[in-house]
């Protein structure tokens, strides 16, 4: 379980988004896939050919494992998304849909 | 264990490590021949690992109606071919036969695109196979994804794709379970033909064999003088394009664009002169991207995971050569640029034929002689 640094946790202006529909919270300036470790959950997706479950493991925008579908875009780095008020946030079953 | 035969360590040796070298192995070998495939390291050009995995019938062949034949009959043996492979290695290559389109843009390429189609049908010999040209409303009707832009097309049934990287792999793998003995890092540097058989000077050390099969794509070229063979190919250069994986939306290929059973879209179809130059050209990547765009509105939204150049090997009117040599028989060339279309036939027909020992009369028309014309004045 991640935990944020203590000066982090009270510095920081909360922003209210939501995780699959449920009501989440982040810090300001938190990434999507920070905002995601933040709320406990560490598998963002599974692979679209095995089904392997990945979470975030570079957080710099290189191991693409952090994929989400993010206020309908699917397959978004959530390392290199600024969270922000109101932002819907999907994890991901297998592969994106084209449509959305 | 091997055994040792007439002229060599082998009775054949294959040069060249790729779709059609491995196909030709895989045959020979399961017809009962001790193989060894020839195979150069990896700065080798290696158009197999580049390709767009068609096995496409629909419009090959305008010129040499022997090769629309041959065409379809590796289309038609394709799925037996993909089950014994399925069967001996337990990989799937994933072939289907949807049937495949050409969409066009311009009411001007339709019809010339018919006329093509017409005239390749009407060609003395040709084996006919059904196609249709639909108008814009009849293709919506299969593609419904296609823009405004796109007026119509043509379609044929027989028409699939396959994974070919999987392909390769899954040939590899059944050549090792046949017993072929793989040897990378052999770069063949001089083929002698003697006391029968064919000594062939590699960077790894002498090999011989009773019959040698050149299948080196561009690398032919400079072989095949060596036994009396000529393999006049030439690079032509193609682009590849791949989006991220999404769930399946492009239930047929189609020439310039289709999705691959694990769900990518590779967008492809350009063709340039460069010679030995893999270089990804960025205007040619974004035009191909544009036509697409074109084609199919909706890959706008994807993201680009990958784009290579690779090189087509092409003779000078297209089609295939298939020879065996007079001066040193038992010397034979197989050069194509449609290594996954024509997996099945060099599999399943060439290399039995060349196991037995000869192409026969069906292959004059593939022969290297009908490039020796003498130059007008």
């Amino acid at each position: 379980m991640f935990r944020r640094l203590p000066e982090i946790e009270t510095a920081a202006e909360a922003v209210a988004f939501t995780i699959d529909g449920r009501p989440a919270n982040a810090r300001a300036g938190d990434s999507v896939a920070a905002a995601l470790l933040a709320n406990g959950i560490t598998a963002c997706r599974n692979t679209p050919v095995s089904g392997a479950a990945r979470g975030p493991y570079c957080m710099m925008g290189v191991c693409f494992d952090c994929l989400v579908t993010i206020d309908g875009t699917g397959n978004r780095q959530g390392c290199q998304v600024r969270v922000a008020p109101g932002m819907a946030v999907e994890t991901q079953n297998g592969k994106r849909e084209v449509e959305r | 264990m091997t055994q040792p035969s007439r002229g060599g360590e082998y009775d054949v040796a294959v040069i060249g490590g790729g779709l059609v070298g491995s196909a030709l192995a895989w045959g020979l070998a399961r017809a009962g021949q001790t193989v060894a495939m020839l195979d150069e390291g990896d700065i080798a050009v290696r158009p197999s690992r580049g390709n767009f995995a068609l096995v496409w019938v629909q419009g090959k062949g305008l010129g040499m109606a022997e090769y629309a034949g041959w065409t379809k009959q590796s289309s038609d043996d394709w799925s037996g071919f993909a089950d014994l492979l399925y069967q001996q290695t337990g990989l799937d290559v994933a072939y289907r036969r949807p049937g495949g389109f050409m969409p066009m843009l311009s009411e001007e390429d339709l019809q010339a695109r018919a006329n093509t189609m017409m005239r390749l049908h009407n060609q003395p010999d040709m084996i006919r196979y059904p196609y249709e040209v639909m108008d814009r409303e009849t293709l919506r009707k299969e593609l419904p994804f296609i823009g405004p832009d796109v007026v119509g097309g043509t379609y044929c049934p027989l028409d699939g794709h396959c994974n070919s990287l999987r392909l390769l792999r899954t040939l590899h793998k059944g050549i090792g379970l046949l017993g072929v003995d793989y040897r990378p890092n052999h770069r063949v540097e001089r083929i002698e033909h003697r006391d029968g058989g064919f000594r062939m000077t590699t960077a790894a050390g002498e090999v011989r064999a009773g019959k040698i099969v050149l299948a080196a794509g561009h690398d032919s070229a400079r072989l095949a003088p060596m036994v009396g063979l000529s393999a006049p190919v030439r690079p032509q250069r193609g682009h590849v394009i791949v989006t991220e994986k999404t769930v399946p939306f492009l239930h047929h290929p189609t020439v310039y664009v289709r999705q691959t059973d694990e769900g990518g879209v590779m967008i492809g179809d350009s063709f340039e002169e460069a010679g030995f130059d893999t270089t990804l050209q960025p205007g040619i990547s974004s035009a191909i991207a544009q036509r697409a765009i074109r084609f199919f509105p909706l890959l706008g939204k994807l993201n680009v995971v990958r784009s290579w150049a690779a090189l087509r090997v092409l003779t000078p009117d297209g089609f295939p050569i298939y020879e065996e040599s007079q001066t040193a028989p038992g010397a034979f060339v197989a050069t194509c640029h449609s290594g996954v279309t024509l997996a099945a036939n060099h599999a399943l027909t060439l290399a039995p034929l060349i196991a037995a020992g000869g192409l026969g009369d069906r292959f004059a028309p593939f022969s290297a002689r009908r490039f020796h014309v003498p130059q007008a004045a």
